[in-house]
């Protein structure tokens, strides 16, 4: 972690990496919508069974992506790591986006499964919603202070504070009462799904998580060079 | 020691004064519970399921209102420098300015909130609960408000930002308290809800007065 602080070292590093993750995200995807697509019939839910595979990486990917924004802005605090704070500025849009599509497509998969667009109350899916307004409330707060120093400090404390957040969400199935399905993942005694899903759905998974690490590599170099643009400008400026 | 009473006395009397302490809250939230009602079309039997449920989303939004003042006015003029340079440490300044908030606004809503569920069809007899969860409830309010206000230190748009960062942590506060409003007019044990509500309180009264401390200090430095 801290030997990648220095950001020539960081560029350096990620140059060769960036393409192969893109790839990797590119060919995973592939073949998880094809696995998808070639996955049986479910006995109950019919072809609507196929919406897990969009739904569920997306949850659980938004969700990590949290922890890992989190664990950014705990860097940028307590360490002041240089290059925290633009992972963690990285971070927050493609988290926001995962979070809206689980969302989106929890509320299509609920109308065949559950007779309902939305259920208010149901644990889950008010974690999950608080995910995304804490999302939102993210880059309103970084994109509202003008001094990009405070900001980032700023928007790092509201990040660390919304990490409480995350252990609700994926216990919130155990704790309450829900309409939503209760784990059948990561729980005591190993997945309980049949392996004809399974498939599709750890690939869309590692997919989705490769998806995320190019784009997040992606912005946290372009976010290195804005600020070696903005820096020349600045010596530029000094020196006219 | 003293420091810190002579700034809760400073507190207390800014909160109070000057038109934005409970009369503006009371104000805003008597003005809440008639439009909704109003925009529902008034039948009484919709409403009396949701009366719990409106008179808390009520309370949560007027807590909101006077939370821009809370640290900007201080650091405008300077005095939160100087606060911050004292021999308090600024934990407790956070507390206390929260505290302050609390009984300026906090308090006086709880004492209006149960009229205000009555009105909307609340039984009677819950108007104590009502009134002792909306304290409980306005001392979470404040304590995340301040930690809102302190993290929107600095940026021009104050109150809707400030709004858009505190609403998340505002959710289970609302849910839990209409929830055991809910589950007493129901004849069921409050309990529970009342317990959780506790419990987030809690973890504001911790959480709050570091992470406002950090932004401060992020905010002047």
């Amino acid at each position: 972690m801290f030997g990648l602080a220095n950001p020539d070292r960081f560029m350096r590093f990620t140059r060769p990496l960036t393409p192969v993750l893109w790839a990797l995200a590119a060919g995973l995807l592939a073949v998880g919508v094809w696995l998808s697509f070639v996955a049986p019939e479910d006995y109950q839910q019919g072809d609507t069974v196929r919406i897990m595979f969009v739904h569920v990486p997306a949850a659980s990917v938004g969700l990590m992506i949290y922890a890992a924004l989190g664990v950014s802005s705990f860097f940028a605090l307590v360490f002041r790591h240089p290059l925290a704070d633009a992972a963690a500025r990285a971070a927050a849009l493609p988290g926001a986006a995962y979070t809206l599509l689980a969302l989106v497509t929890g509320s299509l998969w609920g109308k065949p499964m559950w007779g309902a667009w939305w259920a208010w109350g149901d644990a889950r899916l008010m974690s999950v919603l608080i995910l995304f307004l804490f999302y939102v409330g993210y880059m309103a707060l970084r994109a509202s202070i003008d001094d990009e120093q405070k900001a980032a400090r700023a928007a790092a404390v509201l990040g660390l504070v919304g990490l409480i957040n995350l252990p609700i969400v994926k216990f919130s199935v155990d704790w309450w009462n829900t309409l939503h399905q209760p784990a059948s993942l990561v729980r005591m005694g190993g997945p309980s799904m049949s392996d004809a899903f399974l498939a599709p759905l750890l690939t869309m998974m590692g997919a989705y998580g490769a998806l995320f690490l190019a784009l997040w590599v992606t912005a946290i170099r372009s976010e290195i060079s804005r600020r070696r643009v903005m820096a020349l400008r600045a010596r530029k400026a000094l020196e006219a | 020691m003293r420091a810190l009473l002579v700034l809760w006395r400073r507190e207390l009397a800014l909160a109070w004064s000057g038109g934005g302490g409970p009369l503006l809250a009371c104000g805003f939230f008597l003005c809440l519970t008639t439009l909704i009602p109003l925009a529902a079309g008034g039948d009484p039997a919709a409403l009396k399921p949701v009366a719990g449920g409106i008179a808390w989303v009520a309370l949560a939004v007027s807590s909101i209102l006077s939370l821009e003042r809370l640290f900007e006015r201080d650091l405008e003029d300077g005095a939160l420098d100087l606060i911050a340079l004292g021999l308090a440490p600024l934990e407790l300044v956070v507390i206390a300015k929260a505290k302050a908030q609390w009984l300026a606004v906090g308090a006086p809503l709880a004492l209006v909130a149960p009229l205000a569920a009555i009105t909307l069809g609340l039984p009677p007899m819950l108007a104590p609960l009502v009134g002792l969860t909306a304290l409980i409830g306005g001392l979470g309010f404040a304590l995340t408000g301040a930690l809102g206000a302190a993290l929107a230190l600095g940026s021009k748009r104050g109150g809707l930002l400030i709004a858009v960062v505190v609403l998340p942590l505002f959710i289970p506060p609302v849910v839990f308290g209409a929830g055991a409003l809910e589950r007493a007019a129901s004849g069921l044990s409050p309990a529970p809800a009342g317990a959780f509500l506790v419990a987030w309180v809690l973890f504001a009264a911790v959480v709050a007065p570091f992470a406002g401390a950090a932004a401060i200090r992020n905010a002047q430095g």
